[in-house]
């Protein structure tokens, strides 16, 4: 895997910065190469399909073109809602074979397929595959971590392989960096989603009850792939434990950031510091 | 009786596009009792097929199949039971293994893949019958009539 | 010169609502050889049949087309009517008019000239049909029972009690099977252990029984009334001859904590067991992957203390033949595994059991006395909860099929706890009550009303382990349309019911066929619902669908009686469509000798009046031959034929359908 597509999407502009600094980051370390997609536009998100289903995907649909036009074939879109969106357009095009002409008349472009789209559960999972344990100098030896997946990186019957009941793709990546993983029970139910802002006050509840189980079990962090969801347990933790629901000291770490830091990269330059939730003591667990 | 469909239409040049006769030999014990389930399950598909029972796709010689070539078929279709389910144990393992050659010694002459057909059709699948008739009169509609190449049938 | 009679039946409006029965009468009439051609409303009616019969006496019939519905409806009884007047049966074939016409297609056109095509290719086919002696073949008056559960045990003694031999062969240590593992039994909640260790005793102690265990069907061959049944006896390492059942062996065995599979894992047992104190034979033998002296090579402390030397840790499988004239299978049904709910934990939350774990939590004789404490930590669950159709009906999982028996076993156990546990509170989460039966609706309302059970109609989406160790249940209630959380102590699923893992593979060396899901196929479902395809194997009990043990019991019956009625004469009529070998023009290549799944072919050698062998030849035997005809299609001399599907009955049917085409 030399050259890879990138796919940021806005998240990774904005409150999801440290996924974009530590997705970059951990491809570096790996030896491998990130290209941007030129032009490329907004994915549709959660807004664009509650309006228009066409919107939806053609959104998704130009970004794929471009890619399959710039030579990509393999595209990393680390948000976990970008992802859902661009490879649910592949598995729609698939699944009928007259979508690509419409949206070739909405676009313009031509695109029927063809461009491999991966998560970033995925992308720890095949850098391993090519030996990234090997680049994890400073594992975080015996950090007890609560792996969260939230409903976009386990549901999705032809997106995400995964069981949607029982995730567990993010775990070899996970003990690859030497952590411990406890068991507990949370790891797909909702943070709150799109209502983050809102409906500030569901969004409270359940990443609340996400928060207790997670150190109920024993968890010194959790981590997590998704921007939406780093979001509602990091930055409305605040809420959250001035609700009096909550200590608030319990760092949420994406998986991106977690390996880098196993592979020794210097925590500020990948966002740690961050983090509405103090994580940088966790890079001291980081031993070489 | 007005067969406004049947065989001469396409020599003819009559109206009405070709509908082909497709003759499917099949086993007593899978196949035939999956096409009655069809019929039981009032299922519907293509009334071209003309069915010939044998006891098991073991009896089929492939002389049956150039025979109902040159009586006049477009299309033939062997079905059995499905591998490990032949009521005689291993009839359909030496009906497969007879149509891995066989099927190639047809294209040789010059008989398109798409009109010989072989299937497992258990007892239990209806639907997969009815599924499988239509899908080859479809493909048999496709090849078109086979009297203007089957050397049985050429007349000078 | 052939006179054909074609007899076109309406089937009431079934046939002739889409084929013009009228045009087809008309049209046979003047096919070649037809000499008679009649429709009628009901031909397989007693009239019906009359009609037949008068036209083949008045008109000097030599062969009969019937056009109606499938042969595996009517084959028979037309052909037996055939006989009765005096026409040999095997001149009559049927058209299938109905399930391969009438039934499938709906322009009236169309399906009128198909249904004359078929007429037209079975007058050809019946003008060279020969008449056919029924061959007439021995019955071993013996019958294998394959399985020990209630089925088999229930169509043993029935057997055994009508004056038959039986050998009945159990794969496990003991008979019994899934009954013996219940506590009560719905919808009377009498005890399970209590009905059904006096039939166990009966089989062992029945004269007209050889009882099998640890044992099981390695290989089948033979047919109806002629089975060779070859039958692994597994390495026991204990001799039952001279074990008495002591138990000193099983007190002594250091392997002790082996999760007990009749317990369902709540138990443990040793490596030497007897799976359950009323275990029949009541005699012990060793698990082998478990052992210590079979793994590791030294312990024996079992050998030690028995005071019969009764062990042998040098026994091995051994085979045994057996000659059988039927066959029932009772193999049987397991519960499936629901670790592939993630929603409900995986498999791994300890206090997350199946419907049989909570029998033998409930049993007096189980592994806490009949006292409901939860696995984890063997406390008395306050709150607990039954969640139905955990794998039945779901598509998803693979299993579209109601499993039957869940809605009135769940009911029995939320009742059993409600006895048991006063303080206690059973949750039912069900999508439909299936409670069809004789007492069995009044039985499920008992459970809600009488015993306090709270029925609540919806799903669960999720199981987990809260740090506290209570589980939360959360679904929806879907009468109520609200969410529901319940803080349970324990739960319980009622898994759906699959077929034996390996039922595929013992269909498969009986030839029998299985549905989509592994359960064995019944040869009809209404009509033949205790036979199979296979003729002298039949069905009985949990391996053909879902049942509970009353249907069970009625099925094992209906088998026996079947197996009594074969078993009645000495000689039985088998149809006689069996290869026919020209000895003129075989050059005994040995084709089909090689072919024939049956060996029913052999060398036969001529040999002149000297004595001095002058050719060898293939011969068929007809008792073995099965009629497959797959030695037709090997002939490399055309030298072999399969009566009523001869060569030149195929060919004639394939030219009659010529000669309309063109």
């Amino acid at each position: 895997m030399t050259v890879l597509g990138y796919y940021p999407g806005c998240s990774l502009h904005g409150g999801g910065r440290e996924l974009d600094l530590s997705v970059r980051e951990l491809v570096r370390l790996a030896g491998a190469q990130l290209r941007e997609i030129a032009d490329w536009n907004c994915c549709g998100a959660t807004s664009a399909h509650c309006m228009n289903h066409d919107l939806a995907v053609a959104l998704p649909f130009r970004v794929l073109a471009l890619a399959k036009e710039q030579g990509l074939t393999r595209v990393l879109a680390p948000c976990a809602a970008c992802f859902s969106r661009l490879k649910g357009t592949n598995v729609r095009l698939a699944n009928d074979p007259a979508l690509a002409t419409k949206m070739k008349d909405i676009t313009g472009h031509d695109y029927a397929g063809g461009v491999e789209v991966i998560s970033c559960v995925e992308l720890a999972n095949l850098l391993l595959a090519e030996g990234l344990a090997g680049k994890f100098t400073a594992p975080l030896k015996d950090l007890k971590v609560a792996p969260y997946y939230g409903c976009l990186l386990s549901r999705g019957q032809d997106i995400v392989t995964d069981d949607a009941e029982n995730p567990v793709a993010m775990e070899p990546a996970i003990q690859a960096a030497g952590c411990q993983i406890v068991p507990w029970n949370l790891a797909n139910e909702c943070c709150g989603g799109g209502f983050s802002m809102s409906l500030k006050d569901a969004v409270v509840d359940l990443s609340a009850a996400i928060l207790d189980e997670a150190r109920a079990a024993g968890a010194e962090a959790i981590v997590t792939g998704c921007p939406m969801c780093h979001s509602n347990l990091d930055m409305r933790q605040l809420a959250i434990r001035d609700a009096g629901r909550s200590a608030g000291d319990l760092p949420v770490l994406y998986l991106s950031e977690l390996l880098c830091l196993a592979a020794g990269a210097d925590p500020k330059a990948i966002g740690l510091d961050a983090h509405f939730i103090d994580a940088m003591p966790l890079a001291a667990r980081s031993q070489p | 009786m007005t067969d406004t469909h049947t065989k001469p239409a396409s020599s003819q040049g009559t109206q009405g596009p070709f509908e082909p006769t497709l003759v499917a030999f099949v086993c007593n014990w899978c196949t035939y009792a999956g096409a009655d389930l069809a019929g039981t399950s009032r299922l519907k598909y293509a009334a071209n097929i003309r069915i010939i029972k044998l006891p098991c796709t073991g009896r089929i010689d492939p002389l049956l199949v150039l025979k109902a070539f040159e009586s006049g078929a477009d299309g033939v279709l062997v079905s059995g039971c499905h591998p490990g389910d032949c009521h005689y144990t291993s009839g359909n393992f030496h009906a497969r293994r007879r149509w891995a050659i066989f099927h190639r010694l047809l294209e040789l002459t010059g008989i398109d893949s798409s009109r010989l057909h072989f299937s497992w059709v258990s007892a239990a699948e209806g639907q997969k019958f009815a599924d499988l008739v239509n899908d080859v009169v479809a493909k048999v509609r496709q090849a078109g009539p086979f009297d203007a190449v089957n050397p049985a049938r050429r007349r000078s | 010169m052939s006179r054909v009679g074609v007899f076109i039946c309406h089937c009431g409006e079934n046939i002739a609502r889409t084929v013009d029965v009228v045009a087809v009468a008309a049209a046979a009439a003047r096919m070649p050889g037809v000499v008679h051609s009649v429709e009628y409303k009901y031909m397989c009616s007693d009239p019906g049949q009359q009609l037949v019969k008068n036209a083949i006496a008045e008109h000097k019939l030599t062969g009969v087309v019937v056009a109606a519905c499938s042969p595996r409806m009517h084959e028979s009884t037309f052909r037996r009517a055939a006989a009765e007047a005096g026409l040999n049966p095997y001149l009559l074939e049927m058209s299938n008019v109905r399930e391969h016409c009438s039934w499938v297609h709906e322009d009236k056109a169309l399906a009128t000239e198909k249904a004359v095509d078929l007429v037209r290719v079975m007058v050809e086919k019946v003008r060279r049909n020969r008449a056919l002696k029924p061959i007439s073949i021995s019955v071993e008056p013996t019958a294998l029972v394959v399985g020990g559960g209630i089925a088999g045990i229930q169509a043993a003694l029935d057997i055994a009690n009508g004056g038959k031999k039986v050998i009945l062969v159990e794969r496990e240590l003991s008979i019994g099977g899934h009954m013996a593992r219940l506590s009560e039994t719905f919808p009377t909640l009498d005890c399970s252990q209590c009905i059904m260790t006096p039939r166990m005793v009966e089989v062992a102690s029945h004269p007209n029984i050889t009882l099998m265990t640890w044992s099981e069907v390695e290989s089948v061959s033979g047919f109806l009334g002629n089975f060779d049944v070859t039958i692994r006896r597994k390495a026991r390492y204990v001799d039952l001859a001279k074990c008495t059942g002591c138990g000193e062996c099983w007190n002594k065995c250091p392997a002790k904590k082996i999760p007990s599979e009749f317990d369902a894992g709540i138990g443990n047992r040793t490596a030497i067991y007897v799976p359950s104190p009323q275990a029949v034979p009541n005699k012990p033998g060793i698990d082998a992957k478990n052992c210590i002296m079979l793994t590791k090579g030294k312990c024996g402390a079992c050998a030690k203390v028995c005071p019969r030397q009764a062990i042998d840790f040098k026994d091995v499988d051994k085979f045994e033949t057996v000659k059988v004239g039927a066959i029932v299978l009772a193999t049987g049904f397991e519960l499936w595994d629901h670790s592939a709910y993630g929603e409900y934990g995986a498999g791994r939350l300890k206090d997350v059991i199946d419907g049989f774990a909570f029998e033998r939590l409930a049993s007096a004789s189980g592994p806490t006395s009949g006292q409901i404490l939860r696995p984890s930590d063997h406390t008395e669950p306050k709150t607990v909860v039954f969640i139905q159709c955990c794998g039945s009906r779901d598509t998803k999982m693979g299993m579209p099929y109601c499993s039957k028996i869940c809605c009135m076993y769940t009911a029995k156990h939320a009742m059993l706890y409600a006895h048991k546990v006063h303080d206690g509170q059973a949750v039912v989460f069900y999508m439909d009550i299936r409670a069809a039966g004789k007492g069995y609706d009044e039985f499920v309302r008992r459970a809600i009303e009488a015993d306090g059970a709270r029925y609540v109609r919806g799903r669960i989406s999720r199981v987990y382990r809260r740090a506290d160790g209570k589980l939360i249940v959360r679904g929806a209630d879907t009468l109520a349309g609200t969410p529901v959380t319940i803080e349970a102590d324990m739960v319980v699923l009622a898994d759906a019911v699959v077929a034996r893992k390996d039922s595929r593979a013992l269909a498969q060396k009986l030839g029998v066929s299985y549905d989509a899901y592994g359960f064995f196929s019944e040869a009809h479902p209404k009509l033949r619902p205790v036979e199979t395809a296979v003729a002298g194997v039949y069905l009985a009990g949990a391996c053909q669908a879902p049942k509970d043990i009353p249907d069970a019991v009625s099925q094992a019956s209906a088998s026996a009686s079947k197996v009594l009625a074969l078993f009645s004469k000495p000689k039985l009529d088998r149809e006689p469509i069996i290869a026919r070998v020209n000895r003129n023009n075989c050059d005994h290549c040995r084709a089909c000798i090689n072919t024939c799944p049956y060996k029913a072919i052999s060398d036969l050698e001529i040999k002149d009046r000297n004595g001095k062998v002058v050719r060898v030849v293939a011969d068929v035997n007809e008792g073995l031959c099965q009629g497959c005809g797959t030695c037709v299609a090997v002939c490399r001399s055309r030298s072999i034929d399969l009566d009523g599907f001869t060569d030149e009955q195929v060919f004639a049917e394939l030219a009659a359908l010529e000669s309309q085409t063109k």
